[in-house]
């Protein structure tokens, strides 16, 4: 006899789980970098009366896009002007930004770079001769903040000693928050509208991962900074490599899905990310190309990206692909004409340029730039360093195959998809750039009343990277505090009754109970399907038909009306998804967010008629830029009453030379 | 690159408030069975591989292997934390060692200041808290 099935997970599911309800002035969903911003700045403007909460789906010491670490802040301005990182930022992405937010982010970051390095954070600095020290002996050379030289990488990029980087930035937010204005473990799955203000956000509903609690909070003002979407697209790596995502495998689409439900305007979702990176481990190439001044080469050792044939392909997108630093979408396309043609793979010359950098160093400083190699991975992708011992690559002896990976939607990298929001308040902002309520002006707003965003939340806004979106985060917290004393008459109310709200939140687990018994092997039966079916049923339709890898980014208008049909199904059957576990229910409502995020991503590859980012998608029956009528932003609405999508035009401001 | 228990060291974290790796996998994918008082990971095609399990254990009873459909045995990366620095040692497949040392923080855990006395005074101006303490003045763009 066949053992019995073993239900996945150990906090089984209950059909009625206990409720919690709460009510608070502000609500911040969410526990990454920019959420650690909010916490640490809002005490610091609200009152002491004033209640507070946040909510994370993991635990802050290691949840969000630092969770692992990172080798190097790529936000730092310091003696570069903020209209110079616009003009980065705006030719990177193909000349459609949003000036004002791009600016006001630029203006700020450095304060809270400064207080990393004030909390704990290592960061290299040069010394008196220009040679490199890193974070604890670069002490002696005193502190960004007081004057002492970073070491730069790009222009853009400082180096740090960054492992326990989110340790100590989510520290200083538990600190400044309080514990007891904190659960962990609490995934906000739905924003809630207020009964009497169809457009003005009142509460949010979620569960914990960890006990069988529903948790229904009231809230005049909430956050929401989720981070961006991964797993939407089949990865490369199909096994347990699937876990082996660029970007944080937890990032479910969440913060995008749960604005757009609540009809918040969504702007650039066409927008995506699919970084070159070394293949399979997906270790980071900047500082191999930035400090190291390694050359990528194609399969016959060409140096193919300094070529006349791609020089001539970069004239075709000027000015952007003329500029000195060549957007990295145009990097892409570069790199995947060489694989398309037969002159793969793209190997990263480790070899030379290691060489190349020994010639004028002794043996010590030679030690020490092999463990500023390793230590690139070893801080953030811990995988890659042991891809190289696996595979037995030393990079001074063999080179490593470079490859552009799955798509991946994000505001804060080099991508710009998420959220139409208010710029801040001041004069030299144009007036279609900014609104609030009443008559008020809320930076960071959303189109929706009282709800915010930052990090990967904001669109038309990208290169904001983990420092930018902590002081992102820090921004809305001043501006959530602004709106509650503006409506400090505001009572939410929620429309829905406690029963419709838990009904909502445990529908998978209560379908699964209903119908478990049914059948002898629990992931096997008619009447619903687990979400890791699900989840694979969706990377497989945006795989082959949504400019996935298996077409090299590229889709028509026939295959995105065939995913767009495929996509409607997926939700139908979403109302099926069977969860048996705590764990599972968690599973359930992420594959419902990427299945949202995903189709507002497609409608909006769909409206706009031409291919603005070649090397991240192909739009087959659009080929090319088409300035003429497509220099513009497009935003996309959906009315939650209605339930029906419109997507728009809207105008691109130009603000800085 | 899933991480894996090795049974003889876990003890299920009984003699602490919380079970440590479950308490930190930003995924969700360490769970303790409490019959057997050990931890495994329950979806290892969705680990990221960041080793915030390996890092907190106490009792140094989590590894990481390679992932199956890329990375061939043999070789491993393991961590030693303390207070100010990570020491890694890296083992090739081939048996080369190779051992690293890196900073994680200079300040004691626990001494990330949250400013707690500090208050804002404008809140209709654009500057952060402690930008506001430095005197720091809001500048404008130059427009087009």
């Amino acid at each position: 006899m066949a053992l019995p099935n073993k239900i996945l997970g150990e906090t089984k599911a209950d059909r009625d789980p206990k409720v919690v309800e709460r009510e608070v002035d502000i609500l911040i969903v969410g526990g990454g970098m920019a959420a650690c911003g909010t916490a640490f700045e809002v005490k610091k403007w609200a009152s002491d009366d004033t209640k507070i909460l946040l909510c994370d789906k993991a635990a802050m010491d290691r949840s969000g896009a630092v969770a692992q670490g990172l080798s190097a802040i790529n936000t730092y301005v310091g003696t570069n002007s903020p209209e110079d990182y616009v003009r980065m930022v705006r030719n990177d992405l193909m000349g459609l930004v949003r000036e004002d937010l791009i600016f006001d982010l630029g203006r700020h970051v450095d304060d809270s770079v400064h207080l990393f390095e004030e909390w704990g954070l290592p960061v290299w600095k040069k010394d008196a001769d220009g040679k490199t020290l890193d974070g604890n002996k670069g002490r002696e050379m005193g502190t960004l903040k007081g004057g002492a030289t970073p070491v730069r990488t790009g222009k853009w990029q400082i180096m740090i000693n960054g492992e326990s980087y989110k340790k100590i930035v989510a520290e200083a937010a538990k600190t400044a928050l309080g514990m007891d204005n904190i659960i962990e473990r609490c995934f906000i799955v739905e924003l809630l509208l207020d009964a009497k203000n169809p457009n003005q956000i009142a509460g949010a509903v979620g569960f914990s991962v960890r006990e069988n609690i529903v948790y229904i909070i009231k809230a005049k003002t909430i956050m929401v900074a989720c981070g961006g979407a991964v797993n939407i697209y089949q990865p490369r790596s199909v096994g347990e490599g699937k876990g082996r995502a660029w970007y944080p495998v937890w990032n479910a689409g969440s913060t995008y899905t749960m604005a757009m439900k609540v009809g918040a305007e969504l702007s650039m979702m066409e927008n995506r990310f699919t970084p070159a990176r070394f293949k399979d481990g997906y270790g980071p190439v900047g500082a191999w190309f930035l400090l190291f001044k390694a050359k990528t080469l194609n399969g016959l050792g060409e140096d193919f990206a300094g070529s006349a044939a791609a020089k001539e392909e970069l004239a075709k997108y000027a000015p952007y692909g003329t500029a000195a630093v060549t957007p990295t979408c145009l990097r892409n396309h570069l790199m995947l004409a060489e694989m398309k043609a037969g002159r793969g793979p793209i190997m990263m010359d480790t070899v030379t340029a290691l060489a190349n950098l020994g010639k004028t160093m002794d043996k010590k400083e030679l030690k020490h730039l092999e463990s500023e190699a390793w230590e690139d991975f070893l801080d953030m992708t811990c995988g890659q360093a042991n891809l190289w011992c696996a595979t037995n690559t030393e990079p001074e002896k063999k080179n490593s195959e470079v490859m552009p990976t799955e798509p991946y939607l994000l505001g804060s990298h080099s991508g710009c998809c998420g959220m139409w929001v208010s710029g801040p308040d001041e004069d030299w902002v144009p007036a279609s750039y900014k609104w609030g309520h009443k008559g008020k002006i809320y930076n960071r707003m959303t189109t929706v009343v009282g709800l915010f965003t930052s990090g990967d939340g904001v669109g038309c806004s990208g290169h904001k990277f983990s420092s930018g979106s902590h002081a992102e985060g820090r921004m809305v917290a001043k501006q959530m505090v602004k709106f509650i004393r503006d409506n400090a008459d505001f009572k939410p109310a929620i429309k829905q009754t406690t029963a419709e709200l838990v009904d909502m939140v445990y529908k998978p687990v209560r379908i699964y109970l209903d119908n478990c018994a049914y059948t002898t092997a629990v992931d096997i039966n008619p009447n619903y399907i687990k979400p890791s079916g699900m989840a694979l049923r969706l990377m497989k339709a945006t795989h082959e038909y949504g400019a996935g890898t298996a077409t090299y980014y590229q889709t028509s208008s026939k295959s995105l009306e065939i995913v767009m049909d495929m996509l409607q199904t997926m939700r139908e059957d979403c109302e099926k998804l069977g969860a048996g576990d705590l764990h599972e229910l968690m599973r359930a409502w992420e594959i419902y967010h990427r299945i949202w995020t995903v189709e507002a991503h497609l409608r909006h590859i769909q409206f706009r008629k031409e291919t603005r980012y070649p090397g991240f998608y192909y739009q087959a029956d659009y080929p090319g830029q088409d300035d003429a009528n497509w220099f513009c932003f497009v935003n996309s609405k959906y009315d939650p009453a209605a339930c029906k999508w419109d997507v728009f035009k809207k105008d691109y401001i130009k603000l800085i030379a | 690159m899933p991480s894996f228990v090795i049974a003889e060291k876990c003890d299920g974290c009984k003699g602490g408030d919380k079970t440590a790796c479950m308490y930190i996998c930003p995924n969700d994918l360490m769970v303790l069975d409490t019959n057997a008082m050990k931890a495994y990971n329950q979806e290892p095609d969705q680990c990221w591989e960041c080793f915030s399990c390996v890092k907190i254990c106490p009792t140094q009873a989590i590894e990481v292997r390679g992932y199956s459909d890329f990375v061939p045995l043999g070789s491993s990366i393991m961590p030693l934390m303390s207070t100010e620095d990570v020491v890694w040692t890296c083992k090739f497949r081939n048996g080369l060692i190779k051992r690293f040392k890196f900073p994680i923080r200079t300040t004691a855990e626990g001494q990330a200041n949250g400013y707690l006395s500090l208050k804002g005074k404008d809140l209709d101006s654009q500057l952060l808290s402690t930008e506001e303490a430095d005197g720091f003045k809001m500048i404008k763009p130059t427009l087009v």
